[in-house]
């Protein structure tokens, strides 16, 4: 199934250059091996060594913070939109 | 892949005197240390760290003397070389160097000795500590060629951004949560950026600002010019050093909201430090935060090394940032200083910003009463000692919260313009509490 992913800019190098992507995935992990299988390199930039993603990472699905859903268990169905969001300063 | 490092050039660099050279070399990631040029980026390429400006502290501590420094401009530019621009005239319009006030009213009604306000509620020109990161974005993005600037706001930054803009001449667009005070809308709009009034929370805004960010090649102060941006927030540990007669205080209590600021703070004593202006001391960092939105306070609570974010439900937005980038930061710092991190109530808060009014004359915002309200939870607890010298930061101006504090603190008594109205009415405000007036008819 076809999911939607927005993709920040330190990653567009290995989309080349694309901000927005289609990937495959039925969950926020299923994706990122989805990721990693299109864009080879991607995931260890999102992921530590354990696969969990690094903490500066904010992961959205249709713009709720997967931390408020099932992590990276999140499932995904058709159509949803998952944004990836480096941490913002204050404002 | 770590790049290299291009120096930072400049085409005045060569005939600059001692106090207007370039003394920071580029960024460095604060997780992996990996290096960067000092353009328009704020995260890692390898693992998404924060980057952080990095300075040349030899060069440094031959630049600045405490003279230099009394001698220098009456707002944050007397300290340009801690700064990370490189401009002969950077964007100068009369931020910092606030008072620090003393307070010993407020002091004696807490129980404590050495208490001083570092009132930012008159930074100018928008009446909060933002200018000072602003100030410094703003001079960094002429520098770095953008045209438009913009930011993701809880309102003090909008005002900023959109008034020092204007001021620069600069193009400007900036994102703000759809429920913001009416004061902190309006005194944005009046400088006329655009202004795009988001249909969700502060965090749902920066999401959204991130991805333009992506997309427009603007200049968003707290996104990708972050790290020059963050750097202002140091000037508050600079002026007060430099006005408690060029020494640090014991203990210092501030807002957290993205944590940016207590970590600037800290960065800004540790400089002065390191460069010989103060003697090096033990300094308390003691955060405060409202319940509603607290996600720091309970990760400090509960042990925790790691910040899980909240939906923020308080009055005290201008703090209410449910996913805080800097809070694994502001824990370390807390925990290493020997501080605390503590959270009050919305009624606590507006208790405090009444405290703070009545005993100092300084009407601050929703903020100010979270510090002022953990400041007096830390006396009352033990844990700020009476003889300690403790500096509160007030970062915000009440004019532009006035939504907070509606309603709980009395009326005017309204009289006809009569002697025996006013003996009446004056009779009546003696002998009656405040919040009674407006039940009376006088």
């Amino acid at each position: 199934m076809a999911i939607k992913v927005l993709v920040p800019t330190p990653l567009q190098k290995f989309t080349k250059d694309q901000a927005v992507i289609e990937c495959e995935g039925t969950t926020i992990d299923d994706l990122l091996t989805g990721l990693e299988t299109q864009f080879p390199g991607i995931k260890a930039r999102l992921c530590d060594d354990e696969g969990k993603l690094r903490r500066f990472i904010n992961f959205y699905v249709n713009s709720e913070d997967i931390r408020f859903l099932e992590g990276q268990d999140t499932k995904l169905k058709e159509g949803d939109e998952v944004s990836i969001v480096p941490a913002v300063a204050g404002g | 892949m770590t790049q290299a490092l291009e120096s930072l050039t400049h085409p005045q660099t060569q005939t600059r005197t001692p106090e207007t050279a370039a003394t920071f070399t580029g960024l460095r990631c604060k997780e992996c240390g990996a290096e960067y040029e000092a353009k328009a980026l704020h995260v890692c390429e390898l693992c998404f760290g924060p980057l952080e400006v990095m300075y040349d502290y030899s060069t440094l501590s031959q630049v600045v003397t405490r003279k230099r420094i009394e001698a220098g401009p009456k707002s944050i530019w007397r300290y340009r070389p801690f700064l990370p621009v490189t401009s002969d005239t950077p964007i100068d319009v009369g931020t910092g160097m606030t008072p620090l006030l003393k307070a010993n009213r407020l002091a004696r009604r807490l129980g404590i000795k050495n208490l001083y306000i570092k009132n930012d509620a008159v930074n100018m020109p928008t009446l909060s500590f933002k200018d000072r990161v602003v100030s410094v974005a703003l001079t960094r993005a002429q520098e770095l060629g953008f045209t438009t600037v913009s930011c993701a706001s809880t309102g003090n930054l909008a005002n900023s951004t959109a008034a020092i803009a204007a001021h620069a001449g600069l193009d400007c667009c900036v994102f703000i949560p759809a429920d913001l005070e009416a004061g902190k809308v309006l005194g944005t709009l009046i400088y006329s950026p655009t202004v795009m009034a988001v249909q969700g929370n502060y965090d749902q805004v920066n999401r959204l600002c991130s991805e333009v960010a992506n997309t427009h090649g603007w200049g968003f102060v707290n996104i990708n010019l972050r790290p020059y941006y963050s750097e202002g927030s140091k000037t508050l540990g600079f002026e007060v050093a430099e006005q408690l007669g060029w020494q640090l205080p014991d203990h210092i209590v501030a807002p957290l909201a993205s944590g940016s600021l207590f970590g600037k703070i800290y960065k800004g004593f540790n400089e002065f430090v390191k460069v010989g202006l103060v003697e090096e001391k033990a300094v308390r960092f003691s955060g405060a935060q409202a319940e509603g939105c607290s996600p720091i306070a309970q990760a400090f609570e509960e042990g925790r090394d790691f910040v899980t974010p909240v939906k923020p439900n308080t009055i005290a937005k201008s703090i209410a940032i449910g996913n805080p980038a800097d809070g694994v930061y502001a824990l370390d710092i807390a925990r290493k200083t020997n501080g605390n991190i503590e959270a009050v109530n919305d009624t606590e808060i507006v208790e405090g910003i009444k405290l703070l009014a009545e005993t100092e004359g300084i009407f601050t915002e929703t903020a100010g009463g979270t510090t002022i309200a953990v400041l007096k939870k830390l006396v009352e607890a033990g844990k700020i000692d009476p003889d300690e010298t403790t500096v509160a930061y007030i970062t915000g101006n009440g004019l532009k919260t006035q939504e907070a504090v509606q309603g709980v603190i009395g009326e005017p008594l309204t009289i006809d313009p009569k002697l025996d109205s006013f003996e009446r009415a004056l009779d009546r405000a003696r002998t009656l509490e405040r919040l009674d007036w407006q039940q009376t008819l006088v």
